[in-house]
């Protein structure tokens, strides 16, 4: 237990007069200021994943921005070659009116992830306010706000969407509707559970003891501190219904010819199956890819939000 | 001379975080002998929990890194241990208390059962046999009506009385030794000293050893047999109970036993508080740790590390204060007066 | 201390939660009065209803009966926005857990100038940031921390911040509760000598609830004792201390463990066998100024038992 003294060298009877303590040594703080979003983003980094998650999509967006816009093709041109494999001209074949599929794919990818991303941004606007008004009102609030909730979630899903989308005509708008008519009870429900668990936290009641009314608690504590949640919901969302939008229009209830989407490419891609199964291929493979970037990036949100890791 | 049973040398615990490496604990030396109690004494963040933790092995790694030392259990060293051959000696030779007994609890199971699970998994006896035991724990833990508690989920019953149930479980296997991690810091005062004279009669029936860890120097005057300072993941004093409470060394333990009002304190005298925050890990001070808020501090502190001086053959302490060119400082006054006067009223009492 | 003037009267305060039927009684039915610039310290084990009384005061509670006045005005009763205003300015509150009471996607001083924000105060950019800077350096921070984020401070430092907030919207009277009991000893002590020079500087009057006697006694001027919902014994802190009347007191005293390894192996834990208190019971006052809660007869049989 006990070390030899020698090994300090020389030790001065100068070094052993009393200096007193240096306090402003001690409260000193790192000089790096690490804020939650830092943390989380460093976590996130290190997932592998979800980094190549990311890339993926990025790469998807611009492509989507910049092929239909650059290319020598249009989305709706019949260039008279119909059903040809993927070749130097066309690098993902035609299609049986004649059209260049490499140039669908990422015209379709703008209406898909346009779809995909609305829809998600509706939910977030419905569901947050919807959820965090019934937590933090609770009582009857509550009661009322969340048997509607259940109430939209026991309706079938698929039952609503048709007939939405057989009275209104098929388009675009619609399918956004149809997506976000119930989507959002998912985001509604996520938030109140947060803001249930948030409201008692003890910096939720400072806040009350200083006199804040409820809307300064929502936008100051609650939804800062449920952020992360929403976060990885909405990221969760978009590959939902980019997925129910394909499905939809593979049921032939998506957007109308010549309009592109990933599913009514799918769906037409069905038919030609035999002659030119790149048509379903292309489509399928980039919602299959979509859907796992989306599904990798927000798996890799909430594992580097989780604040169990957090130390 | 008593066996020992737990050497933990020169241990080191890292642990790798976003800002950079925070050195958790810093070289402990500790030697626990059979039968007696050690307190690790410090505050939060000194390393006392990280310590004890990585006695059981459970240090997750990563973000933890054991870094450097031995922990010799009964001269076998648990450190390259696998986590199969690890979970042989948890529960069986060394049980934890931990300060949440309900998150030591798994709610959806019977108390009854939780206990017999742990005797059917180390000890091969019998079922009817495991019952006749769990029931006799409970017993011995101070659980009334124990054959009807048994079939009790862990909400069925207050927070002290959890904590038996937690202590049943630790004691299920009969360890050699008890680590008991802030056991009573959520607990009332008057469940607190409950809890604590079940540890000692425990301790003497089953000559169990213990590692009690807690920041309340009352608790560990009340149970200790030996005790150690922790100070920013180091050990800045070792000693026995009676080393520490009458004869302590150290500044930081003089700061520690000064900043306990005690039923006499009259209010118009302010405490004696330690100045300042505790340092941060990640960039341990150069020197001696404590130097930043010590108000003996030499030049030499912000210098060069202390070693351990020895003070008697019990009694050690990390601090330059000790040494021969050292000038000689007392006990702070308020420490020296309240001892005095607890002597007396000890006196006055016989 | 004020004698003459009482800043906060309690009279008869009862919180009940759960249905009507088979009501939680936290709270049942307890009058005290705090001087103006004391301190009165409120103790007692976990779930006697010592925190639900402070937010039942501070309205963090819908109470179901009773009273609260502070300077002479019934808080529960006020029904202008303007008013309550005033008064949430006037009584603050310190919370127990340092870590769970600031918002940690805030700053320290986003978390000091939340106040000004919602009462409308310093809008001027510099004079706001002054004003936070001196609070951090009233309870022994600095402008430094300002920007920094609650996880980056140790316990202490983040109960500073909170009571930096407590004072950030000049308050008359504080409740704190259970201040100190998740800090560490050595922070305790810096934290209960902050919270009595700012007393003394700002005349504050404190509600300290807590479980630790030992430091209650050392920073109230009086004490009161609260068990299952009730004030079971009230008087001045030495009084209390030394010649303890009602036998949970008696009990809770004895359990209290003393840094002192002699005393510690002779003392002898004094067990608390609950006693019903039939409806008759009420407040007595034995001695001057020293009050017990229980039936004529079981008063007067503790003070014999005490004074023998």
């Amino acid at each position: 237990m006990e070390k030899r003294h020698d090994t300090y060298g020389e030790l001065t009877p100068e070094m052993f007069r009393v200096v007193g303590p240096r306090l402003a040594e001690s409260d000193q703080m790192p000089k790096k200021t690490v804020s939650f979003w830092k943390e989380v983003w460093y976590r996130f980094r290190q997932n592998k994943l979800a980094v190549s998650g990311v890339f993926i999509l990025a790469i998807i967006a611009l492509l989507a921005i910049f092929v239909p816009e650059f290319s020598q093709y249009s989305y709706r041109d019949q260039l008279g070659v119909y059903n040809e494999a993927p070749s130097k001209e066309h690098w993902f074949g035609t299609d049986d009116l004649g059209r260049d599929v490499f140039v669908r794919v990422w015209y379709g990818a703008r209406i898909s992830l346009f779809i995909g991303i609305t829809a998600a941004i509706i939910d977030l606007i419905i569901g947050v306010l919807w959820g965090s008004i019934s937590g933090l009102f609770g009582g009857r609030v509550d009661d009322i706000m969340m048997r509607i909730v259940d109430i939209l979630s026991a309706i079938p899903y698929l039952l609503v969407v048709i007939i939405l989308l057989v009275v209104m005509e098929q388009g675009l708008l619609p399918m956004i509707i149809a997506l976000s008519i119930t989507g959002w009870v998912n985001m509604a429900r996520i938030v109140r559970g947060e803001v249930l668990s948030i409201k008692n936290r003890e910096f939720v009641l400072a806040a009350r003891t200083l006199g804040a009314s409820n809307w300064h608690l929502i936008v100051r504590h609650i939804i800062p501190n449920a952020l992360g949640a929403i976060l990885v919901t909405m990221t969760l969302t978009i590959p939902t219904a980019i997925f129910t939008e394909a499905f939809l229009s593979f049921l032939g209830l998506g957007v109308n010819q010549p309009i592109a989407s990933w599913g009514t490419m799918a769906s037409e891609g069905m038919g030609g199956l035999r002659v030119a199964p790149w048509r379903l291929f292309f489509p399928a493979f980039f919602i299959s890819l979509t859907i796992f970037a989306f599904n990798a990036v927000g798996d890799g949100l909430r594992d580097a939000l989780d604040p169990k890791l957090r130390k | 001379m008593k066996k020992p049973l737990l050497e933990v040398k020169n241990l080191k615990i890292n642990f790798k975080t976003y800002a950079g490496l925070v050195q958790a604990v810093r070289g402990v030396d500790f030697t626990l002998y059979e039968g007696e109690t050690l307190a690790i004494v410090g505050e939060s963040g000194s390393g006392k929990s990280v310590t004890s933790n990585a006695i059981m092995k459970l240090i997750p790694e990563p973000p933890g890194i054991y870094a450097d030392g031995q922990i010799l259990f009964e001269g076998k060293d648990l450190i390259p241990l696998s986590d199969k051959e690890m979970s042989k000696i948890r529960g069986n030779d060394i049980a934890m208390i931990f300060q949440d007994p309900m998150t030591a609890l798994n709610p959806t199971i019977r108390v009854g059962k939780q206990i017999m699970e742990v005797i059917l998994r180390h000890k091969s006896v019998p079922k009817h046999e495991a019952k006749e035991r769990a029931i006799e724990l409970l017993r011995q833990v101070g659980i009334p009506m124990p054959e009807k508690r048994f079939n009790q989920y862990p909400h069925e019953f207050s927070g002290g009385m959890r904590q038996r149930v937690v202590i049943a479980i630790a004691l299920a296997a009969d360890p050699k030794l008890l680590i008991a991690d802030e056991p009573t810091t959520a607990l009332d005062v008057t469940i607190q000293a409950q809890i604590l004279e079940l540890l000692k009669e425990i301790q003497k029936k089953r000559n169990t050893s213990i590692i009690f860890i807690t920041h309340d120097l009352g608790v560990v005057a009340n149970m200790a047999d030996r005790v150690a300072v922790m100070y920013a993941g180091q050990i800045v004093e070792y000693g026995t109970v009676d080393d520490i409470f009458y004869n302590p060394k150290h500044p930081y333990t003089w700061g520690l036993l000064g900043s306990m009002p005690d039923l006499n304190n009259k209010s118009d005298e302010k405490l004696y508080a330690i100045p300042g925050s505790p340092p941060n890990l990640l960039h341990p001070p150069k020197g001696d740790a404590f130097a930043p808020r010590n108000q003996y501090a030499l030049a030499i502190d912000f210098e060069l590390e202390p070693p351990m001086f020895k003070v008697s053959e019990t009694h050690y302490a990390k601090t330059w204060l000790l040494h021969e060119n050292a000038p000689k400082i007392d006990i702070p006054e308020p420490i020296v007066r309240r001892m005095e006067r607890y002597k007396k009223e000890a006196g006055l009492n016989e | 201390m004020n004698k003459n003037h009482k800043i906060l009267e309690v009279k008869n305060l009862t919180q009940y939660f759960g249905p009507p039927s088979n009501p939680i009684k936290a709270v049942d039915g307890i009058s005290f009065h705090i001087y103006e610039g004391e301190t009165l310290g409120l103790v007692g084990e976990s779930g006697c209803g010592k925190s639900t009384t402070g937010r039942s005061i501070i309205g963090l509670y819908n109470i179901t009966d009773g009273e609260v006045i502070f300077k002479g005005q019934n808080v529960h009763q006020i029904k202008s926005k303007k008013e309550k205003k005033r008064l949430k300015r006037e009584m603050q509150m310190i919370f127990q857990d340092p870590y769970a009471s600031l918002n940690p996607r805030m700053t320290a001083g986003e978390i000091i100038g939340e106040g000004f924000d919602i009462h409308g105060l310093y809008k001027n950019k510099q004079e706001r940031q002054e004003k936070i800077i001196s609070l951090l350096e009233a309870v022994g921070l600095n402008r430094e921390h300002m920007m920094r984020y609650p996880h980056e401070f140790s316990g202490g430092q983040r109960q500073r911040i909170g009571i930096a907030r407590a004072l950030s919207l000049d308050p008359s009277f504080i409740i704190a509760d259970e201040p100190i009991s998740a800090l560490d000893v050595s922070i305790q002590a810096q934290v209960v000598n902050l919270l009595k020079e700012l007393q003394e500087e700002r005349n504050l009057t404190y509600l300290f609830i807590a479980h630790d006697l030992s430091m209650v006694k050392y920073i109230s001027d009086r004490i009161a004792v609260m068990y299952r919902g009730k004030i079971v014994e009230l008087g001045e802190a030495e009084e209390i201390y030394h010649h303890p009347i009602h036998p949970y007191t008696k009990s809770l005293l004895s359990a209290v463990p003393l840094p002192d390894p002699i005393l510690e192996r002779r003392r002898k834990r004094i067990p608390y066998v609950h006693e019903e208190t039939p409806d008759t019971a009420a407040m007595h006052e034995p001695v001057p100024g020293h009050f017990v809660y229980g039936t004529e007869e079981q008063v007067r049989k503790w003070v014999q038992q005490a004074q023998r």
